[in-house]
């Protein structure tokens, strides 16, 4: 357990230290945002689909929360090749505990990252349809961060080198947020967009970030919730495999 | 205390270790000489739980590591021949994490942190980052590190590799006391054979994966009729230049390098 906690910490040092990063990730949400959210608020607007502003915050939450967790999975890479990954691997410690560890923390950070991005959207003109609505937000922020931190594990214990990483974006991560209802509604999509967006793990955090803040669901509140827990689960179990078959 | 019989290492039809067998008593510094891609590292991997052998039998204190892997790693302490800190941590996060990672009891972890980082000349630096850390510095924390636990053997893969003299002999000077006070078995492996004749009571040279002579630097000058250490190992080894291939981890270093430029 202490192992767990350690390396948790770990995770969690690493971000709180790095400022100006934290900073700079904010610069994406942001621009998507701005430039999405009032750039195409108007069409929007007359398609009588209400404010984009409100209808794009929950996805940029997801986003964030989602590219956080990929790129604390990559710092795997990193650590393999400041030779801390070792140092961890060689300690007395099963991989299980050392990868729920790491797992873990990104998943913290990235919904602390999740959080921030929220504080970011109300300043720029979010409002959610009640106060009320922040705790089941919540729940929906720690679910996606544990789902794709662990898929970030999985890519990071895969990947060799930096040359896989724009493979793992462009291929994995970039698809999977265009393609979650982030960006625009579910409903009227053409029959293939509509079956590749339903087997898209992040549209159902997205979905449910979208329902608890802004009260407009597309699945519903327990069928989200079930298929995100079922996908972490899944996740998990994934990353800890490739987790146990790293060699060094 | 390290025991291995007949232990084979193959990597497809390329075989890295061919059948080699040695004995580490308790207490001794036993040196692990040979040229580059010798083997010494994957023997080293084997020892360690890093790499399982192709075949062969390895005991670590009288313990198979294959089946009793988390036991047999509390019983050793390594320091592998690339860095392996954490550099967004500072010299005493790092030591904290070890002491967690290897459960050393927390009434006695604080206490033997600060020893440790005060004989190896760290005790002030001990908040700042290891990203600020010379190479020599960097090489003392993790040989503190590898003390840690109270280990019963440690295993250093090339520890003086980079350092200036300086460091080196004091780094030597440091693992003979703890050799000595803590009656900690050690396991070297080094390319500068005046420290291995300097610090090790026995030597075993490898080449080609094969042990090839084994004894005490006076008995390996005596059957090479050689003045130094140095000249008897070029004599059993031979004078040809070896290669090794670049590992990924190289690539990777290399990659780093032109991101920072």
């Amino acid at each position: 357990m202490s192992a767990i906690y350690i390396l948790w910490l770990r995770e969690l040092k690493r971000y709180m230290r790095s400022r100006v990063q934290i900073i700079a990730s904010l610069g994406q949400p942001v621009l998507y945002l701005l430039a999405l959210g009032f750039g195409l608020g108007p069409v929007f607007q007359r398609a009588g689909n209400g404010s984009y502003v409100q209808f794009i915050a929950p996805g940029v939450i997801g986003m964030s929360i989602l590219f956080m967790c990929v790129f604390s999975g990559i710092s795997i890479l990193w650590d393999r090749q400041f030779g801390f990954l070792k140092e961890t691997l060689v300690a007395p410690v099963s991989r299980m505990q050392i990868m729920l560890g790491r797992t873990l923390g990104s998943a913290t950070v990235a919904t602390f990252q999740g959080v921030l991005v929220f504080l970011v959207c109300l300043i720029a003109g979010f409002r959610p349809h009640s106060w009320t609505a922040f705790p089941q937000a919540f729940i929906f922020m720690a679910l996606v961060a544990i789902t794709f931190a662990a898929l970030g594990t999985a890519f990071g214990s895969v990947i060799k080198d930096m040359q896989g990483f724009p493979i793992v974006m462009n291929f994995m991560v970039m698809p999977m947020f265009f393609l979650s209802g982030a960006l625009y509604p579910l409903t009227h999509l053409p029959n293939a967009l509509t079956v590749i967006t339903h087997l898209d793990p992040l549209t159902y955090g997205i979905d449910g970030l979208r329902g608890s803040l802004i009260g407009v669901w597309h699945f519903g509140f327990a069928l989200d919730v079930a298929v995100m827990c079922a996908i972490a689960a899944a996740f998990l179990s994934l990353g800890a495999y490739m987790f146990s078959k790293i060699q060094l | 205390m390290i025991r291995a019989d007949n232990l084979v290492k193959t990597f497809g039809d390329f075989t890295a270790v061919s059948g080699i067998s040695f004995d580490v008593k308790q207490g001794e510094i036993f040196a692990f000489l040979g040229p580059n891609g010798a083997g010494k590292t994957t023997t080293i991997k084997m020892l360690t739980t890093l790499l399982k052998p192709t075949s062969g039998t390895i005991e670590l204190d009288g313990l198979n590591p294959m089946l009793k892997q988390n036991e047999a790693r509390r019983r050793f302490g390594i320091v592998f021949q690339d860095p392996s800190l954490d550099n967004e941590q500072t010299a005493y996060e790092n030591m904290e994490l070890h002491a967690v990672l290897y459960s050393v009891p927390r009434k006695v972890r604080a206490e033997r942190i600060e020893n440790l980082l005060k004989i190896f000349e760290l005790w002030d630096r001990k908040d700042d980052y290891v990203k600020q850390f010379s190479g020599g510095m960097k090489r003392r924390l993790e040989i503190a590190r590898g003390f840690l636990h109270t280990p019963k053997i440690l295993f250093l893969d090339e520890p003086t590799l980079g350092l200036d003299p300086q460091s080196r002999n004091q780094l030597w000077t440091i693992v003979k006391r703890l050799n000595e006070a803590e009656k900690t078995t050690v396991f070297l492996t080094t390319h500068y054979m005046d420290e291995a004749d300097r610090v090790a009571h026995r030597i075993a040279i490898i080449d080609h994966g094969k042990l090839i002579a084994q004894g005490t630097s006076a008995e390996l000058k005596a059957s090479t009729n050689s003045d130094s250490l140095e000249e008897a190992f070029l004599a059993l080894t031979g004078e040809s230049i070896r290669d090794e291939s670049a590992s990924s981890a190289d690539g990777m270093r290399q990659m780093a390098k032109m991101w920072r430029r």
